[in-house]
Order: structure tokens, then C-alpha cells, then sequence
């Protein structure tokens, strides 16, 4: 196994008081694709980066477990924490523009990554990071290697950056909304490369999104998360017969062109879903 | 070609300045109620003599005539005689500038190296005492006056304590010992291989040089870490934690790498506003620059010395800008 997570809390001080973002989150994770859907703010990408303690100075985490490869992430020293990020964690983040250092080369931003693990002199470095840009299927490595992030297309950008956390090998991937910022063509492209890579390094994949349909489509578990909580769990082949209102809701209002519906459904919450 | 275009832009757009520049300048010596011919010849000078003076200063002209006149010896770099000196005022500023430079450079260089590390630092531990402490020092750095500053450091490390010499340069025992060449002391006394001179120098140097160091510290650490806070922030800072990179390394290579463009202009402004901000300094501690130069030529009415050195600092300061402006094109990859 992992990663095994068992009650994660995540909440944050206010000055209204404490906030709540992920309320008692259980689950665990072996060498598969698993999905997290939720709308914007049900606490899925806190919990993502809960796993690899990239939260905010001010969060507070408690857990029953919260654990990868039977390592205790609670209380583990920031150095030891830095040997799992990167190494055996990537993080994929949702928008190359923002994600990738300004300044930096992409090649730059590459070859860093795997020498912050992997030591090495510089030449090595950039010779790893044209063979990742290859690999991510960029047709120009050397050319891309030298341009700045403001250079680079959206597509681009992601491509870069699935290079660059693919760099130290790591053994899990976190997608947090890997292709939200990105136009439909384009998204399918990234995502498709994503599965490849997944498969073919035998690597798990934690994918992350608000797209239930994609997400099913890639993964062969998916969480179901609403207000800070897993609402629901399911193989991605029985996606159809979930049981959560919250989840059926979900796949009804989904347009289909092969059933093309006059009017779509709105998704009718119940407060009742928020509560324990 | 664009690269031609920006230059030529940024050039025009000196060139305007730098008219403006005199045009003010010239203005402001017209319209000031100070008749120049009086102080060249004096209250009691008969009224034919102040007659014939004013006509040959051709101040009976029309005002435009008369800056066109005023343009026409800058561009041949005259700015006429010093009244006080008796001496070109060019030469003058020759004589007096590179005190100022010394004193300037010194106290960018020592503010620099304290006040980025100290900004970064703070940045990195918002709301610390570390952090706290910081923004307490560098607040009062800002709102103390430097002649209150300066006089408090000459009180206590001249008077009380005598750890440092007086005010001035140099001792006069060393006056006219050390070859002028660059006509910065600790420079020259290098140069001429005299240690003892050059300690002489140095600590002079020192008071007024803290005195400005600590007004332009506090600029570059509060800019510098509101800078810092900003990039921290950043999407960009995400992804090199989650590289497993070192906190030293976040910080130095990714959120430093991203505002060292941007401070250089914070730092250029601060040595420009060190050229002309020197001016109380350089009473108090009796430093023979171009503010002591400028403050003396305003008391006694020397309109062409206060003219000319108000336009040179003009000038470095527009010159300075210019520089932030070119080193931005050349460093920062998005505007490149």
C-alpha cells in the first residue's frame, strides 16, 4: 500500500475562528489511478497536498494515519519530508503559466528537479532533461530546453512540467486539475499522456478534477468529495449505478450528444449531504 | 529593430526630461527675489555700476532670450562662474561631486548588504519576532530625520565616547598629503599606498556613511521584503516544494531570482535619492560635497553654483533611472 490516510482534518484560523476545509477524510491508495472529484472547495487538492505537507504555514492537520510507503507523515522532520517530495511524490499543478518559475528555463526548471535528487553536475542534468522532453513527446527538445515559461504555450507548459515531476522517477503522481487550464484538444492530449506515462513507468496516479466523466474515464477508483468530506467511492466501471444523491445528481446534469436533452438538470442539494 | 526603437524611446524620453529639467532650474533661479547683480557687486554698489553688471549678464533681456542664452553655454558646458569661489562652477562640481560619490557609495554598498539578506530573512519568517524587529528598525530608519540621526551618532561617538574623529574628510594633519586623483579619499590614499591615510579616511568616512546607510537600509529592506512576500506567494513557489527542493535554495534561486530585476530599480532610486538626499548629511558632518556645496551657494546667493548643482544631480538621477530602466530590458526574460 502507499499511502493510507485515515480521518484527515485539515481547517484554518479565521478571524471568525477556525474553518473546516477537509473534515475526516479516509482512504487509501495503492499502485492504481485514483480519482478525487469534487466542485471547487470540497477540500480535494488540500488533501492531495496534505499527503506531501505542502500546505500552508497556518493549516493545521490532525489524522488518525496519515502515511506513504508506511512513513508517518505527521511528524516527520521538513528533511525527510524533502527526500519524499519530488523523489517519490510529483505534483502536477493546474496552470504551467503560473507553476513554472518565471525566470527560469524550462530546461533549467527540468534539470534541477532530477539534480536536487539524483546530485549530478549540470551537463548530465540538461542531458536528462532534453530525454524527459522527448518523452513528454516535445518535437524540439533543445529548442523548448532554452525558453522561458512566458514562451511556451499552454500544452506546452503542462508537457514541461509533467517532465519536470517526472525527473527524480518518483513512484506517485498527484494531477491536481491537469488540464483545466487548457483548451478541450489540447486537455485530451495531456491527459492521455499522463495515462501513458502512468502505465508505462508503473507508477500510481492520483488524478484530481471536477470533471466526473474524465476522471472515470482515466481512473479505476474514484472518490466522490463534497464540503471536506468523501461522500462516495466507487470503481470507475460502476460509475453509472452510484448510489450518492450527490453523485447522480452530478451525472444528470450532463449534456449528451448522443441523447441530447431539451433542458439540463440542475443539481438540487440537500443540506443533509454537509452534515455527518 | 525593436530593440532600436526601445533605445531610441528611452533616449527621447532623457532628452525631454533633461529640457525640462533646465528649463525648471532656470526658472526657478529667474523667479526666486534674488537679484544676482546685487550679489556680485554688492548692497551698496552705485546704481550705474549694477547697471552696467545687469547688462552684461543680460538680464535685461526677455526671460525666453535669456534661456535660450542659458541653453546655449550648457550645451558648450558652461555654467557660468561660482560668485563665491570665483571659479567655473563646472570646476567647481568637479571638486566637490566625487566627495559625494564616495560618501553615496559607501552607504548604498554597506545598505545593500544588510538590507536584502535582512528583507529575504523577513520575508521568509512573516510575523516573527525576527520579522518584527525588522519592520520596527527599518520604520524608524524611514521616519527619523538624518540630521537628528546624525547629530545623535556625533554626540555619542564623538563626543561622549570619542571613538570617532570629527567632522570633515580628513584630519587636517593629512590636508593636501594624499595626491588627488579621483578626488575620493579612501580611493586616492589607496592608490598612493599610505595606510595611514587611508584610515584617517575610513573613519570619517564611517559616521555620516552609517547615518545615510540606515535612511536607504530601511527603503531597500521594507521594498525588498514586500517584493519577497509577493513572490513567496507564488504558484511558481509550490512547485519547487514539491520538487523536494531546500528552503535556501526557494528562496535564493526561485523567489529572489524573480524580484532581483525589480529591486535593481528600487536600488537605483535609493543611490540616486543618497546623491542628492547627502545634502543634510554633508552639513552636518561638514563633508565637502555637492550638498555642502549647494547649501553654502544658496545662503549667499551663488545663483549659477546652486543652478549647476542642481541640474548635475538632476542629471545622475535621470541617468541612474535610465540605467534601472536598460537593466530591466537586459535581465528580466519577459521584457527581453
Amino acid at each position: 500500500m502507499l499511502a493510507r490516510v485515515e480521518n484527515l482534518r485539515v481547517r484554518f484560523p479565521t478571524p471568525q475562528g477556525w474553518v473546516a476545509a477537509v473534515r475526516g477524510i479516509s482512504f487509501t491508495l495503492g499502485r492504481e489511478k485514483l480519482g478525487i472529484v469534487g466542485e471547487s472547495g470540497s477540500g480535494k487538492s488540500l488533501t492531495a497536498r496534505a499527503l506531501m505537507r505542502l500546505l500552508p504555514r497556518h493549516a493545521e492537520i490532525t489524522a488518525n494515519r496519515l502515511e506513504f510507503d508506511g512513513i508517518d507523515l505527521r511528524d516527520t522532520s521538513e528533511r525527510a519530508m524533502r527526500a519524499i517530495r519530488g523523489k517519490r511524490v510529483g505534483l502536477i499543478l493546474q496552470d504551467p503559466k503560473y507553476a513554472l518559475n518565471p525566470v527560469m528555463t524550462a530546461g533549467a526548471q527540468i534539470a534541477e528537479a532530477w539534480a536536487a535528487h539524483a546530485g549530478g553536475g549540470r551537463r548530465a542534468a540538461l542531458r536528462v532533461a532534453l530525454d524527459l522532453l522527448a518523452q513528454v513527446r516535445i518535437r524540439d527538445p533543445r529548442h523548448v530546453a532554452g525558453l522561458y515559461p512566458h514562451e511556451l504555450s499552454g500544452g506546452m507548459g503542462q508537457r514541461v512540467m509533467i517532465a519536470m515531476m517526472l525527473a527524480p522517477d518518483p513512484e506517485l503522481l498527484i494531477a491536481d486539475e491537469p488540464t483545466s487550464a487548457l483548451d478541450a484538444t489540447v486537455a485530451a492530449e495531456i491527459l492521455r499522456l499522463i495515462e501513458d506515462l502512468v502505465s508505462r513507468r508503473g507508477m500510481a496516479l492520483m488524478l484530481i478534477s471536477h470533471d466526473l466523466p474524465l476522471v472515470s474515464h482515466v481512473c479505476d477508483r474514484v472518490l466522490v468529495m463534497y464540503a471536506g468530506r468523501v461522500v462516495e467511492e466507487v470503481a470507475a466501471a460502476d460509475l453509472t449505478r452510484a448510489q450518492h444523491p450527490y453523485t447522480r445528481g452530478l451525472l444528470g446534469c450532463l449534456p449528451s450528444l448522443a441523447k441530447p436533452k431539451p433542458m439540463l438538470a440542475t443539481l438540487a442539494r440537500d443540506p443533509a449531504w454537509g452534515e455527518p | 529593430m525593436r530593440r532600436v526603437k526601445a533605445i531610441l524611446a528611452t533616449l527621447g524620453s532623457v532628452a525631454v526630461t533633461v529640457f525640462g529639467l533646465a528649463l525648471v532650474t532656470f526658472l526657478i533661479g529667474r523667479v526666486v527675489p534674488i537679484d544676482p547683480t546685487i550679489a556680485i557687486v554688492g548692497d551698496h554698489a552705485p546704481p550705474d555700476v549694477i547697471a552696467r553688471v545687469r547688462l552684461e549678464l543680460g538680464l535685461n533681456q526677455p526671460l525666453p532670450v535669456q534661456f535660450l542664452i542659458y541653453l546655449k553655454h550648457l550645451f558648450a558646458g558652461d555654467l557660468g562662474h561660482s560668485v563665491m569661489t570665483g571659479h567655473p562652477v563646472t570646476e567647481d562640481i568637479a571638486r566637490y561631486f566625487p566627495a559625494t560619490v564616495e560618501l553615496a557609495t559607501t552607504a548604498i554598498i554597506v545598505a545593500m548588504l544588510l538590507g536584502i539578506p535582512l528583507g529575504v530573512l523577513a520575508a521568509s519568517r512573516p510575523g516573527t519576532w525576527f520579522d518584527q524587529w525588522v519592520r520596527i528598525v527599518t520604520l524608524a530608519g524611514q521616519s527619523v530625520p538624518v540630521f537628528v540621526l546624525g547629530l545623535i551618532l556625533l554626540l555619542v561617538f564623538y563626543g561622549k565616547l570619542g571613538w570617532a574623529p570629527g567632522t570633515g574628510q580628513q584630519n587636517v594633519l593629512y590636508d593636501g598629503m594624499v595626491p588627488r586623483i579621483t578626488g575620493m579619499l579612501v580611493v586616492d590614499a589607496l592608490l598612493d599606498h599610505d595606510g595611514e591615510a587611508l584610515w584617517d579616511a575610513l573613519s570619517h568616512l564611517a559616521l555620516p556613511a552609517i547615518v545615510l546607510a540606515y535612511f536607504s537600509l530601511s527603503t531597500i529592506t521594507r521594498m525588498t521584503r514586500a517584493f519577497m512576500l509577493d513572490a513567496l506567494s507564488g504558484e511558481y513557489i509550490i512547485t519547487a516544494r514539491a520538487k523536494g527542493l531546500s528552503g535556501a535554495r526557494i528562496l535564493w534561486r526561485h523567489a529572489f531570482g524573480n524580484i532581483a530585476v525589480p529591486l535593481i530599480t528600487v536600488l537605483a532610486l535609493a543611490y540616486a535619492g543618497l546623491l542628492e538626499g547627502a545634502v543634510m548629511t554633508e552639513v552636518i558632518f561638514s563633508w565637502p560635497g555637492i550638498g555642502q556645496y549647494l547649501t553654502v551657494s544658496l545662503l549667499n546667493a551663488d545663483m549659477n553654483a546652486v543652478l549647476g548643482a542642481t541640474l548635475v544631480i538632476g542629471c545622475v538621477y535621470i541617468a541612474l533611472n535610465m540605467l534601472a530602466d536598460v537593466a530591466y530590458r537586459l535581465f528580466d526574460p519577459r521584457v527581453r
